[in-house]
């Protein structure tokens, strides 16, 4: 299958990785010949076959909904790039 | 004598005569990296190494005040954890992961500093840390596999008495395979996640790295458990997994997959696993070939559901509530500039993948196709444990290769996991443990499957082996 530089451009931005020109031509390349191996899995006649997403049989975990321990506001912070009051700062989305 | 030689039983045994304190070992442990780790770099950040506050615990509990040596993925409340990634830096968790909780309850002390990784656990050489690639221990100028390539040479090396590692598609058994070392993973949903800083979350399995099979099932009893705070861990019963250690194997039913003999492994792997199997079946084992058919798709399954998994799970390295943030100016252009510099190339190979086959077009094509593939795997396996106890093979095709050689070639690299990804995939439990050394020095690992929550029967058997022939004593000339 053929990945253009503008495909992985396109993927890139969905994935919110601002890529580089050469990166754009060697992920290009490499994604290719990923991708054509695994084409292989066309062989197999799947039409029948359940697809597995969880490999236990377990369904529906649920719990009661009561007041816990969680993280304190100054924890949750702690790591933050850019912090002020209690809330982590990001530049301005709204004109 | 040198403590950081010894294994944790070895150790506990001489704390509870008293003959040593905690804080011997870790003296010991101490003196051991400082002069060890510029020449193996298992160990990342190694200056936290000398935080004032860095003591070991004294404890009645079991483990006694043992050291224990942890992944970079595996959050330590107040030690850095980055995963050896640049869009970490600093990242100091406000929280224990369980397995670390559990640890201490269990009166382990947690080392300071990490061990080396790949990026996000993306890799098999341990050569994708943005601090650079660790060295093999029997020979430095050979990766350690990966990716918890740090905890395996750590181990190897003595500078660590026990690890933990985490293995998404052999992350633990083919670096314990490369450093000759025991490695295992559990059944998915044996050991809690909660705190390992995610990569795919229907493989994930934390586990330990050790110098032998008694210490594996040590550590598997403290860390193994339901955990409400995970709800993929499984809430049955955690047996004592030291009680089978020792109990022979006369009668045993083991599985030989005639699909891990194929061309392409090599040939001094392939006389040591078979010089094995004759162990086993010398020690009472009944021995079979099998099939498991779909063994070539493992691969090419896993890299679709593993990166489509990485791919949403990464996406919370945003730049806002920890890690590396670079300046502009709007929110779009903050993300996509953070991880483009944040990110190293395996992980934007990977994300850049995982979203593809998730994108609108491509979904059945790879994503859904590679989930029904993943069914015929596990099928597979189901239909060899109605017969059989468990399943012997090689870890791994090869034995550890050059640093450099595979870091051009993404799929040659991909391909070097060929025999451990189907246990994720499966959810099986899996062990390594080392059986023997090619020409040049370097150690062969043998890997033992068994059916979901069989880990009893996989630590028999690796431990019966073990002791008829003694690899796991063979220690790397540093």
């Amino acid at each position: 299958m053929e990945i253009t530089k503008d495909t992985v451009k396109h993927v890139g931005h969905l994935a919110r990785i601002e890529l580089q020109d050469k990166e754009l031509d060697t992920l290009s390349i490499q994604l290719k010949s990923i991708l054509d191996f695994i084409d292989q899995l066309k062989e197999l006649n799947t039409k029948d076959v359940l697809p597995t997403s969880h490999i236990l049989p377990l369904n529906n975990v649920l719990r009661e909904d009561e007041c816990r321990d969680s993280l304190t506001t100054e924890k949750a912070l702690q790591n933050a790039p850019q912090k002020k009051d209690n809330f982590f700062v990001v530049p301005k989305i709204i004109e | 004598m040198e403590l950081n030689k010894l294994t944790a039983h070895e150790l506990i045994g001489q704390l509870e005569s008293n003959k040593i304190k905690p804080d011997d070992i870790l003296s010991s442990l101490k003196q051991r990296i400082q002069s060890i780790n510029s020449k193996v770099k298992g160990y990342v950040r190694v200056s936290d190494l000398l935080s004032p506050q860095l003591e070991a615990r004294s404890s009645k509990l079991p483990l006694k005040g043992i050291p224990v040596s942890i992944k970079d993925n595996i959050c330590t409340e107040g030690y850095n954890t980055e995963c050896c990634s640049k869009i970490l830096t600093g990242f100091k968790p406000p929280y224990d992961a369980t397995v670390i909780k559990k640890l201490k309850a269990a009166g382990a002390t947690i080392l300071p500093i990490k061990t080396n990784m790949d990026e996000f656990a993306f890799g098999s050489s341990t050569e994708n840390s943005c601090f650079g690639p660790t060295h093999n221990p029997w020979n430095l100028d050979c990766v350690p596999g990966g990716s918890s390539g740090g905890s395996a040479a750590v181990v190897a090396a003595d500078e660590a008495i026990v690890a933990l590692g985490s293995d998404t598609g052999g992350s633990i058994r083919q670096p314990a395979s490369f450093c000759g070392v025991v490695g295992l993973k559990p059944t998915y949903g044996r050991v809690s996640r909660y705190g390992l800083i995610a990569f795919a979350s229907s493989l994930d399995q934390i586990g330990p790295l050790t110098k032998d099979v008694e210490d594996n099932a040590i550590m598997l009893n403290v860390i193994s458990g339901y955990d409400p705070l995970d709800s993929t861990s499984v809430n049955i019963p955690v047996p004592d997994y030291t009680k089978t250690l020792g109990k022979n194997i006369k009668g045993l039913k083991i599985a030989i997959p005639k699909e891990y003999f194929i061309s392409g492994i090599d040939s001094e792997v392939k006389t040591c696993i078979e010089e094995a199997i004759n162990q086993m079946k010398q020690l009472g084992a009944i021995t079979k070939e099998v099939s498991l058919p779909h063994t070539k798709y493992a691969v090419p399954v896993y890299y679709i559901i593993a990166t489509a998994e990485a791919s949403s799970n990464l996406a919370r390295f945003d730049a806002v509530q920890y890690g590396l943030r670079v300046k502009a100016e709007n929110l779009i252009d903050m993300y996509k500039k953070t991880r483009d510099q944040g990110f190293g190339d395996e992980s934007k190979r990977r994300i850049i993948l995982g979203t593809f086959a998730l994108s609108h077009g491509y979904y059945d094509a790879y994503y859904s196709r590679a989930l029904k593939v993943r069914t015929l795997i596990k099928s597979d396996f189901d239909s060899v444990f109605k017969e059989f106890d468990c399943i012997v093979a090689p870890t791994a095709p090869t034995t550890a290769f050059k640093i450099g050689e595979k870091t051009n070639d993404p799929l040659q690299m991909y391909l070097s996991d060929i025999f451990t990804i189907s246990a994720n995939l499966a959810g099986i439990p899996a062990i390594s443990v080392p059986c023997g050394f090619t020409k040049k020095e370097l150690p062969v690992g043998l890997q033992i499957f068994a059916k979901p929550f069989g880990e009893e029967i996989i630590l028999q058997v690796a431990h019966t082996y073990e002791q008829a022939t003694l690899w796991h004593k063979k220690k790397a000339k540093l």
